[in-house]
This record gives C-alpha cells, sequence and structure tokens, in this order.
C-alpha cells in the first residue's frame, strides 16, 4: 500500500496540471481557427469553443503513463487505449455530424482491447449476495458498457459545468469504493480521472470557456466505464451514475429510439423574459432530467448544475453504502 | 421535485439490491451437462435470455415508477 503513494502521487499531480495549464492555450487555438458554438444559455452572443477533448486525452494519458511506469498492469493499457479510442470517435463526431448508431457501434469496438488484453474478472460482484460467474456473458456486457457510459456522460453535457463536474463526484466517488472493496491499484489508476474532470471543470464551469464537445464527454465516460470493468466494480458504477441514467432513461422512454439529442425536435427547456431556464409544454418534447429539475419553475443555468451535483452526491453516497455491504454482509 | 428525483434515485437503487439478489440467486446456479464442449455456451445462452428477462422486468418496473414518482410533470 504504501509503495503506491508516489505513483499515485505524482500521476494525480500530472492530471491536474497538464489539464489545467493545456487547456487556456487549448482555447485560444480553437478561437484562433473560429471552432466555436454558441451558447444558448446565455442572453447575449457569447461563442464558447470547442472541443475540449485534446487536453482532457492528453491529461489522462500522461497520467497513466506514469502510473503504468511504476505498476506495469495490463488494466492501465486497457484504460489507455480504450479512452484514446474513444476520443478518437468522439473527435470525428466534433467535426463532422455523424448518425445516432455510429457513437454506439464505435464505442463497442473501443472496448475489444479490455478483452484482448484480459483486463476483467468475469465474476459480477453483487451487494449483500455475492458474485455470480457469467464467463461468456460477461463478453457482451463489456462491450455494451464503454458505449452505455460514453453515451450517457455525453447526454449530460447539456449547461454549462454538468459533465465536468458530474464526472469529479462520480469519479471521486467510485475511487473511494475501490478503496473500500480493497481494490487498491484501481483505485489508484482511477484517481488521475477525477482530477482531469477537476482541471477541465476551472473552464468549463458557469460561465464556460470552452465546452467538452463528443471528444471530451466521451473520453470521460469511456474512461470511467473501463475503470468499472478492470476494477470489478461494475454495479458500484452503475449506481454512481444513476442521475445520469435517468436522464438516459427518461429521454428514451420518452423518444422510443436511440437517435441524436439534435434530431428531436420538441425542444424540453426554453427561457424566460430574464433567461431562466424553464420546461416547456410542449408534448413533442423528451422527458429529460433538466426538464423534470425545472417542473418546480424556472431555475438559472447555475442552480440546475448543482441540483445535478446534489443528485450525484446522494448517489455517490449510496454507492459507498454498497461498497461497504460488498465488503462487509453477505447473505 | 427535487424530493421526487431523489425518491426515484434511491428506487433504482432497491431495484438494483434485489435484482442482484435475484441474478446471483437465478443466475447462478444455472449449469448444463450432457453436451460435452458446448455444456459452457449452452449454459452461457440461457443465461443471457433470463438475464435479458430480468432487464425487461427491471425496466417495466422502473417505468411504472417514473410515471408514479412523476406523473403531474410528465402530464404537463
Amino acid at each position: 500500500m504504501i509503495e503506491l503513494i508516489l505513483p499515485a502521487v505524482a500521476s494525480c499531480i500530472i492530471a491536474f496540471f497538464v489539464v489545467f495549464l493545456m487547456t487556456p492555450p487549448l482555447i485560444k487555438f480553437l478561437g484562433k481557427r473560429n471552432l466555436a458554438v454558441k451558447d444558448v444559455n446565455k442572453k447575449e452572443d457569447v461563442m464558447v469553443v470547442r472541443p475540449g477533448g485534446p487536453s482532457i486525452i492528453v491529461g489522462i494519458i500522461a497520467s497513466e503513463i506514469v502510473l503504468y511506469a511504476f505498476l506495469q498492469l495490463n488494466e492501465i493499457l486497457a484504460i489507455i487505449i480504450t479512452t484514446s479510442a474513444a476520443f478518437v470517435i468522439g473527435y470525428i463526431d466534433d467535426r463532422k455530424v455523424m448518425g445516432g448508431w455510429f457513437k454506439p457501434v464505435a464505442l463497442a469496438f473501443a472496448a475489444i482491447p479490455i478483452i484482448a488484453l484480459g483486463a476483467y474478472d468475469s465474476n459480477l460482484a453483487f451487494p449483500l449476495f455475492g458474485t455470480v460467474q457469467i464467463p461468456v456473458l460477461y463478453l457482451a456486457l463489456i462491450v455494451f458498457m464503454i458505449p452505455i457510459t460514453g453515451n450517457t456522460i455525453n447526454s449530460i453535457d447539456v449547461l454549462n459545468g454538468v459533465a465536468s463536474g458530474f464526472m469529479v463526484i462520480a469519479s471521486f466517488s467510485l475511487s473511494i469504493c475501490l478503496f473500500i472493496v480493497q481494490n487498491y491499484e484501481i483505485a489508484i489508476v482511477s484517481l488521475p480521472l477525477g482530477f482531469v474532470s477537476l482541471a477541465f471543470y476551472k473552464y468549463h464551469k458557469v460561465p464556460s470557456k470552452i465546452f467538452p464537445g463528443d471528444s471530451g464527454a466521451l473520453t470521460f465516460g469511456a474512461m470511467y466505464g473501463t475503470i468499472a470493468i478492470v476494477g470489478g466494480v461494475e454495479i458500484l458504477a452503475a449506481i454512481v451514475l444513476l442521475p445520469a441514467v435517468i436522464n438516459s432513461f427518461l429521454f428514451l422512454s420518452s423518444v422510443k429510439r436511440i437517435v441524436e439529442h439534435r434530431q428531436v425536435k420538441g425542444k424540453p427547456v426554453e427561457h424566460t423574459d430574464d433567461f431562466l431556464l424553464k420546461a416547456t409544454d410542449d408534448k413533442t418534447a423528451p422527458v429529460t432530467l433538466v426538464r423534470l429539475i425545472l417542473a418546480g419553475g424556472p431555475l438559472s443555468e447555475k442552480q440546475v448544475g448543482f441540483t445535478i451535483f446534489k443528485l450525484a452526491i446522494f448517489s455517490g453516497i449510496l454507492a459507498i453504502i454498497t461498497a461497504f455491504m460488498m465488503t462487509g454482509v453477505s447473505l | 421535485m427535487k424530493f421526487g428525483l431523489f425518491g426515484f434515485l434511491f428506487g433504482m437503487w432497491i431495484l438494483i439490491l434485489v435484482g442482484g439478489g435475484i441474478v446471483v440467486t437465478i443466475l447462478g446456479p444455472i449449469s448444463v451437462s450432457g453436451f460435452g464442449e458446448f455444456d459452457l455456451f449452452i449454459g452461457s445462452i440461457i443465461k443471457a435470455v433470463v438475464a435479458i428477462i430480468l432487464v425487461v422486468i427491471w425496466i417495466l418496473i422502473l417505468s411504472k415508477l417514473k410515471n408514479l414518482i412523476f406523473k403531474k410533470e410528465i402530464k404537463s
């Protein structure tokens, strides 16, 4: 355990400062190339550059390479390769609008390195009841898991700071869970995700200076999903992610098909005269987490974001309780 | 509304815990013999079918729970 402290500290410092220092020049670079979109939730015509994925992926790769130098785990290679593939998929979608099926199918292929490197354990651990062995079925679970986590994080990237802020809470909660279940090496491998998200949040929070884009959101989601698999904490990871899962579930159950958000005609949210967010009465609009939060009345973008963060903290606490159930109690 | 979302989250958590119990008690013991080298493959197919049925049931219960908690908001 003691020998893990140095790589943990080194990788966390690198993860944070690479993103913290690299994002401002990236903002300037993207600004010069006019790679900006209108921030639709601002009264004035505010343009925000995107994508922030390049600084996120560099932070992740740099910190994980440092960890690999110390630990030499196949799990770290799986994280680097799968997350990099997810970044490329997201970057393609950032530059060229692809169909609704592109990302799920491409992300399923991005999961293959996890299987090829054997960086998984086919025992699925549940709280209270123990584990179940599903050797063949687990391979399908891996292939499904990365598209689900990638697109789930992408689907909550709707307001300033929400995707990165949510990832800060979710990834640190997952790291705590990994420490509780005594998977110390993967717990340390997971820490850079939290620090990368934290550094990016500095520029993504209200008012955003940069958006992560699909390349950033898919990078966050794919790394999170890969950590869940290589750490054997799939159920705990799902619990932490519940607020985002609710969003995807509400969206899919109201739209009833897999479709890009931009392809949906009805708008779930509109603005009041003083530019607060409010839920629309549009019957064709999908039900989303933000729309449900706004059902109680108009709120500012910041207030909606903080409500989502409170939900994320609540899920994180439920996951930590579940982690204790997995270590201490078995029926 | 905000309490409703926390309640829905809590409901999902309970469903995961209960679902986990069902998976371990139903899926865990399933094993097939008598098909030689195909035992594992056939056993996995049966497990996959049962798992899909359980997931569908989980989603249906979740939909009911959603309608129950967010009845007013979804209608508006």
